[in-house]
């Protein structure tokens, strides 16, 4: 018994850690079938409803738009931004360099409900409106951090050897750095994009605060959340996922692929 | 897309200095290399042989000096506008791209369309052909060192520089990649410029060879003058090793010295003398001395009175210390080509050797 246990203690102990955190998306996915009524919190059934008729309940698939608009154009800007602020840090000795390293963290560090709190106060003081504008800046803001954190390494595991060989090799400046330098930087420049666009689809708290009479997906679902959340919300919830899974699930075929030839 | 100007020739290095912040790593160096010769340098770590090299490909600007091609000034020109290809100590193959890519990617730079010719054709001289759709983290160290070189070759620069590109191979693929190397470049006609500090591969491989240390050239000639006439006692010691003895020049007969060490007369041909003044440093190379018993018949130079302090047997030759009467051991290498060595430590010997074998240095010179 003790040996048995022994030998499967492993098992057991990852198979409970992972039930552990599969069970809330499970609970997500299977409620998104819930013929509910008001609030979708019993099961009372299996229905397509929800999953034919997803835009159904007023203002979530407006507020799911506003969520695609913010982060697409907060990821859009915080990408390049960020990407040219990770190479300047990475490549280049300045002066004022290590300060800058250390306040690239700065927005990582501070706890959001201030930073959403203190740019609030900051839009109004300079008579800026509060709405989708407002967000886009903030989200691009705290984003950029994490792109440059990300595309930074990346640089910095790039041997120089590399563009000094491609440079030998009758490449300018430009031929470099679109045929060597940027090819082996971007799946850090992808990644960076990635994680912006996730952060700033799932931001509440920053968002919140900066938004003013617009919705974006995390506030309807919160806002609703003191009614009853309807099990549409459950279906783009499921849709997310599945899709991250797939996008995922891509990289690693591609990536596999690509190790092979 | 820049094409480089047709610029052949020489390749004239002038007084050229190159410092970094307080510290010289190249210093007032001048040298010429004829167009299509093998070049070595060779030189301890840190003397400032790949400084040298990328300041003639362009990736570093000198402090001061000149360097031209031909007549072709290029001190400033940009290294993707000088015909000059290098073959990195790392490699630096581009890792996102096939192996065919990386051997084309030059005369693409170009604007060469049409590379499968060429790129088959290098390709096929360094034997890898079926290797072109792979990406360089799939192949051996000795296998990406030759696309490495195929990657410069095929662009028939002016000059090759290749920084210690054979250091990351083990001794066997070395030594053939050795052979391989010589090969290509008589094929190819290019001048070669090879930089390494291992003494025997420079000595195979080069028409020329530059011993350089602390940023300066030591002394610069074929193989067989710098090991056989050495300038300097840095030079003798570098390649190969040798024994000094410290003497005095008593007189000059016609076209042979005679000189004092310690008590002894010798004599060698007066142009093997390159000291200055009357006190000598006496260089003999181990394996130039011969071993006798004390009264043999002995012929040449003579040194009395030795003792054999220790032996050690390496298998093609043994090598003895010898301490002489004024306390100084020299080396000793014989050839073990009469079967098993008879003496034993602690044996009286007498060493001899011929003349024109000794080289004499500055009394002073270290
Ligand atoms: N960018 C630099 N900044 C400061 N010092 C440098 C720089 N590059 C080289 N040096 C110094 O210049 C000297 C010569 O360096 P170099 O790389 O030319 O040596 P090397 O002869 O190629 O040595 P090795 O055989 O070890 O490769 C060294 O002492 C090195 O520390
Ligand atoms: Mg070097």
């Amino acid at each position: 018994m003790t040996r048995w246990l022994s030998k499967n203690l492993i098992r057991i102990y990852a198979g409970l850690a992972i039930f552990y955190i599969l069970l809330p998306i499970f609970y997500t996915i299977t409620f998104s079938f819930n013929d509910a009524d008001k609030r979708n919190i019993v099961w009372r059934g299996f229905t397509l409803d929800a999953w034919l008729n997803p835009c159904e309940p007023i203002g979530i698939c407006e507020a799911l738009g506003n969520s695609f608009k913010v982060g697409l154009t907060a990821t859009f800007f915080a990408t390049i931004l960020g990407t040219m602020i990770a190479f300047a840090l990475g490549r280049y000795n300045f002066k004022g360099r290590s300060t800058t390293n250390l306040l690239i963290f700065l927005p990582m560090a501070t706890p959001e409900v201030v930073l959403g709190a203190s740019l609030l106060s900051m839009f109004i003081n300079m008579g800026v409106g509060s709405g989708l504008m407002t967000v886009i800046i903030a989200h691009i803001m705290f984003c950029i951090s994490f792109v440059v954190v990300t595309v930074k390494a990346r640089v910095a595991s790039l041997d120089p050897k590399l563009e000094e060989a491609a440079r030998d090799l009758y490449a300018n400046e430009w031929e470099t750095f679109r045929r060597v330098t940027l090819p082996l930087v971007a799946p850090g420049i992808a990644a960076a994009a990635l994680l912006s666009f996730s952060l700033s689809f799932d931001d509440f708290i920053i968002t919140n605060f900066n938004s003013g009479t617009v919705n974006t997906f995390p506030e309807y679902v919160w806002t609703a959340s003191l009614r009853g959340v309807p099990p549409q919300a459950n279906v783009i919830g499921t849709v997310m996922f599945v899709v991250a899974l797939a996008a995922v699930f891509a990289g690693q075929v591609l990536g596999k692929r690509k190790q092979k030839k | 897309m820049s094409e480089p100007k047709k610029v052949q020739g020489d390749l004239v290095l002038s007084h050229v200095t190159k410092s970094f912040a307080d510290f010289t790593a190249v210093d007032d160096l001048s040298l010429t290399i004829p167009q299509g010769s093998f070049f070595a340098l060779l030189g301890p770590s840190g003397c400032g042989k790949t400084t040298t090299l990328r300041m003639i490909a362009g990736l570093e600007e000198p402090t001061s000096g000149k360097i031209s091609i031909g007549d072709t000034d290029i001190t400033f020109t940009k290294p993707y506008d000088r015909p000059v290809n290098t073959v990195f100590q790392s490699y630096a193959l581009f890792p996102h791209l096939t192996i065919f890519e990386n051997v084309a990617f030059g005369l693409r730079r170009r604007g060469i369309k049409d590379v499968d010719e060429a790129v088959e054709k290098v390709l096929g001289l360094v034997e890898l052909s079926h290797l072109k759709n792979r990406k360089p983290g799939q192949l051996s160290g000795g296998q990406q060192q030759r696309i490495a070189l195929a990657r410069a070759v095929v662009n028939r620069p002016a000059l090759l520089l290749l920084d210690e590109p054979l250091g990351a191979l083990d001794l066997k693929l070395r030594r053939q990649m050795q052979i391989e190397l010589k090969w290509i470049q008589t094929e190819v006609g290019i001048t070669f410029v090879h930089v390494t500090h291992d003494q025997e591969e420079a000595m195979t491989m080069a028409d020329t060879v530059a011993v350089m240390n602390n940023g300066k050239i030591e002394q610069l000639g074929s193989p067989v003058d710098l090991y056989e006439n050495p300038k300097t006692v840095f030079v003798a010691n570098f390649l190969g090793q040798s024994n000094f003895i410290d003497g005095v020049v008593e007189s000059t007969d016609g076209s042979t010295v005679i000189a004092n060490i310690h008590g002894t007369r010798i004599t060698f041909p007066k142009s093997r003398n390159n000291a200055s003044g009357s006190a000598l440093k006496i260089g003999i190379r181990p394996e130039k001395f011969r071993l006798h018993d004390p009264g043999d018949n002995t012929h040449g130079n003579v040194l009395n009175g030795g003792k054999i302090t220790d032996i050690s047997f390496t298998g093609v030759s043994t090598q003895y210390l010898v301490e002489m009467p004024w306390k100084q051991e020299l080396v000793v290498f014989e050839q073990n080509d009469g079967g098993a060595p008879d003496l034993e430590k602690g044996d009286p010997v007498t060493l001899s050797w011929e003349p024109q074998f000794t080289f004499a240095l500055d009394g002073s010179s270290k």
